[in-house]
């Protein structure tokens, strides 16, 4: 059977609608003055209590908001509202990623020009959430002592299109015998230049290293006239 | 496994192409980077799922896997990386900071008749 065809050029992102809603939404960040950030992990790495003790010393300084994703259960905005801040929960069902249209909708309601960090914990996955931009100013990956060293060597995606590498748990690190330069060339092979921060948001290690740079990311991010640090932008640019 | 909701949206985005064009839809050429987040084995197989009941339902699916390049400080053009697990340049080792290609995820084009 012959037919012939012919070919039509498209040339369309497969994901634009979660790219468009993406960028109003970084716009709209922008224009409220609230800078977001997101934190992707496996599950039980450590997110949701980094981000408790963040947002508790970052209320001091700053309005702060944050929204939790995941598949089911409320229990985590249960944890994080301890921190006495605005927390949503985004239940997935069965998606395994945050989505900008779910962050979106979370959002209704929310006076983002009262908010100067808004904090989004996506779904404990480290394969799916890399594909999609939240529209958010800084990534961070994190990963926990007791994962291993090589976590970056296995899953390079998510931490190529992250802006900053967490390591967890440190209070552990002699216990489970964590080999610190090795964990910290892995990751360095995966994402150059990539800052690394040690933490342990159980005793408090490395937090003040933490706050410091949401502070400066902040001021660049929502520095007039500049080119945002973006996660995607160089996917965008692609 | 989110490549389910990636062949839909691919599913939804070629049936819209082929609206506008009045045409019917024999393969979509679609490009994959490394460093895209989307396995294309799994692709292809909910791409399987998402076309059914859709004017797509016989339509081929052709993937084009696109490389890791960077552009490298020290040999000047762009280059491909060693691999997604060392990213440097592979010709001469520096590291890669700037990432050219790699991420795409995109209907490049529509093969109709």
């Amino acid at each position: 059977m012959s037919i012939t065809t012919r070919l039509v050029e498209v040339r369309t992102k497969i994901l634009k609608a979660n790219d468009v809603t993406a960028r109003w939404l970084r716009q709209h960040f922008q224009e409220c003055g609230v800078c977001v950030v997101s934190l992707v992990s496996s599950p039980g790495t450590g997110k949701t209590l980094l981000l408790e003790q963040t947002l508790r010393a970052l209320r001091e300084r700053y309005r702060v908001a944050a929204l939790v994703g995941d598949l089911a259960t409320e229990n985590d905005a249960r944890r994080l509202a301890r921190a006495n801040v605005p927390v949503r929960q985004i239940a997935t069902g069965t998606v395994c990623h945050l989505e900008a249209e779910m962050v979106r909708q979370a959002l209704d309601g929310w006076n983002l020009h009262e908010i100067d960090f808004l904090f989004i914990e996506n779904v404990g996955n480290l394969v799916c959430p890399a594909t999609y931009d939240l529209g958010e100013h800084l990534r961070a990956v994190l990963f926990s002592v007791t994962e291993g060293e090589d976590k970056p060597l296995k899953y390079p995606t998510i931490f190529n299109t992250a802006d900053v590498a967490i390591i967890t748990k440190m209070d552990l690190a002699e216990v489970v015998e964590f080999d610190l330069t090795a964990a910290r060339q892995s990751v360095e092979s995966v994402r150059p230049g990539m800052p690394i921060l040690e933490v342990s948001a159980k005793r408090g290690d490395g937090m003040q290293q933490w706050l410091e740079l949401l502070s400066t990311r902040r001021q660049a991010a929502l520095r007039p006239d500049t080119e945002q640090a973006s996660v995607q932008q160089s996917a965008e640019l692609g | 496994m989110h490549e389910l909701s990636i062949a839909l949206s691919l599913v939804d985005t070629a049936c819209e192409e082929a609206q506008r064009h009045d045409a019917h839809v024999v393969a979509l050429h679609v490009r994959v980077g490394a460093l895209s987040g989307v396995v294309v084995d799994a692709l292809r197989g909910a791409f399987e799922l998402a076309r059914e009941g859709t004017p797509l339902a016989h339509a081929n699916l052709q993937i084009e896997e696109v490389p890791v390049l960077m552009k490298c400080p020290a040999c000047g053009g762009p280059r491909p990386v060693r691999s997604i697990q060392q990213m440097c340049c592979a010709d001469c080792g520096a590291p890669a900071t700037e990432i050219v290609s790699g991420r795409e995820l995109e209907l490049a084009a529509l093969e109709v008749a």
